[in-house]
């Protein structure tokens, strides 16, 4: 009695799993998503600080708006991405997950950073202060020290396997503050204005000011999958530079 | 309900003959109420304004500095292997765990408590609500900080990363906390904010023992 074992050709769920796949044809990603964002971030630039109007209370500093804003977008939407991972790794042991969730990390800690620290540039001509313990600036610090946290957790641990699971966890617990962050401003009636920009529906924004800032929130996104698919590339590359070595290591004991 | 019992029995039992680390906890706590009056002056109507976040911080900072010993001795004597191979389930073992380190650390703090209130000045009143706000809040103080020792505990030198981890995931615990005890707020926004208190412990009570046994079996393996 044979048994048979038909050799299925994987999906394409499955050969995203292998990294050695992926090395292959994220290759041709990493050049045009480069040229993607430096346009977009050509046009965006152009588009915010030359040829939108200056608005009518803020003057000129609303041009902060359109740094803060993507950077801001983009630290819960990495966070997303890394939550998703998390996933990836706890329920398929996806052997990707793991790395897109540590290459993000240091990426969403920087955006967060930079929507911290160019909030606060704009918060000081239009709100007169810096920094004030207002729902969502101190639900975003959260976010950036939970940033922080992983990122230690990460250089914390000597096997990369491990700690991708067991991080996973943590990343999941810290999940909880993103729709704090999210919601801070209807919750608590304080300093943030509420969102006044979305993709879909009910906009209090006029074409002017929201075409650059689309422009440059893509610009930065982009410049999120740039950065991202490289950190994972080397990730990959760093792994098996590893293992070589202790292969050396071990053909030499 | 044995088993469960009897793992909170056995932490009890190790910590009272031990080390006595519970009673070193409470002399920390009892001497970041002594510091602040050298920091920011004996003016006993300025100490007492304060007294409710000086409270929380100092319970706050004694119970990260107990974390680490919460997982650390039974992953390194292996009881924590055979915890994992009982026939407990591994979440109710954790939950017993944070029982009984709830019991060694919290409660403590909170029997100590007059002596602070004594030291920064406090009335009586004020000293009641910080009791109440420090048995509703340190629960879940206790479930947030068990995910942080579970993620760490095959960390060789994890001691510090756990409470780098758990603070921010903390913060909203010490804001309904002290909020609830401050004073000058109205009774109203006083008592929804020991509600919210109680809430946040809750959940945290009920999450923490599958994230943290969910992080301690991911560890072993």
């Amino acid at each position: 009695m044979t048994v048979d074992i038909a050799v299925k050709k994987p999906n394409w769920f499955s050969r995203l799993a292998n990294p050695g796949q992926f090395l292959a044809w994220s290759k041709a990603f990493v050049l045009p998503l480069a040229i993607l964002t430096a346009v977009l971030f050509s046009v965006g630039l152009y588009l915010a600080f030359f040829a939108s109007p200056p608005d009518y209370q803020m003057g000129e500093t609303v041009r902060i708006m359109y740094i803060h804003v993507p950077n801001a977008i983009l630290s819960e939407l990495i966070y997303a991405v890394m939550a998703v991972a998390s996933i990836g790794t706890l329920v398929w042991r996806h052997p990707l997950a793991d790395v897109a969730a540590k290459s993000a990390a240091p990426l969403g800690a920087t955006f967060t950073g930079l929507a911290l620290f160019t909030g606060s540039l704009w918060g000081r001509p239009t709100w007169g202060t810096f920094w004030e313990w207002d729902g969502r600036m101190t639900s975003t610090l959260i976010l950036f020290l939970i940033y922080l946290g992983i990122i230690a957790l990460w250089r914390a641990f000597e096997d990369q396997g491990r700690a991708g699971r067991v991080i996973a966890v943590f990343t999941l617990v810290g999940a909880l503050d993103i729709p704090v962050v999210k919601y801070s401003v209807d919750w608590w009636n304080t300093l943030h204005q509420p969102a006044s920009f979305s993709i879909m529906g009910d906009q209090h924004m006029a074409p002017s000011m929201e075409i650059p800032l689309l422009v440059m929130t893509l610009a930065f996104a982009s410049l999120f999958a740039t950065l991202d698919l490289v950190r994972m590339r080397t990730e990959i590359f760093r792994r098996r530079a590893e293992t070589l070595e202790r292969q050396a290591a071990a053909k030499l004991a | 309900m044995t088993g469960f019992l009897a793992v909170i029995g056995r932490d009890l039992r190790l910590a009272m003959r031990v080390g006595g680390d519970a009673l070193t906890l409470v002399l920390f706590f009892v001497m970041v109420g002594v510091i602040v009056p050298f920091a920011i002056g004996p003016d006993s109507v300025t100490l007492s304004r304060l007294a409710p976040g000086i409270v929380w911080i100092a319970a706050f900072l004694s119970m990260l500095l107990g974390l680490d010993r919460l997982f650390r001795t039974d992953e390194e004597d292996g009881s924590l292997l055979l915890f994992r191979h009982a026939a407990l389930p591994l979440e109710a073992i954790v939950f017993a765990k944070m029982a009984a380190h709830w019991l060694l650390t919290a409660l403590p703090l909170i029997v100590a408590s007059p002596l602070l209130a004594i030291l920064l000045s406090m009335d009586v009143a004020t000293w009641g609500r910080t009791v109440l706000s420090l048995l509703l809040g340190t629960p879940g103080l206790v479930a947030l900080g068990t995910i942080g020792a579970a993620v760490t505990v095959s960390l060789r030198r994890g001691g510090l990363i756990a409470p780098v981890l758990i603070l921010p995931l903390s913060i909203p615990v010490l804001i309904f906390g002290a909020g609830a005890i401050a004073s000058g707020s109205a009774e109203g926004i006083s008592n929804a904010a020991l509600l919210f208190l109680a809430a946040i412990s809750l959940v945290a009570m009920a999450l923490a023992p599958f994230a943290a046994a969910l992080a301690l079996r991911l560890a072993e393996d």
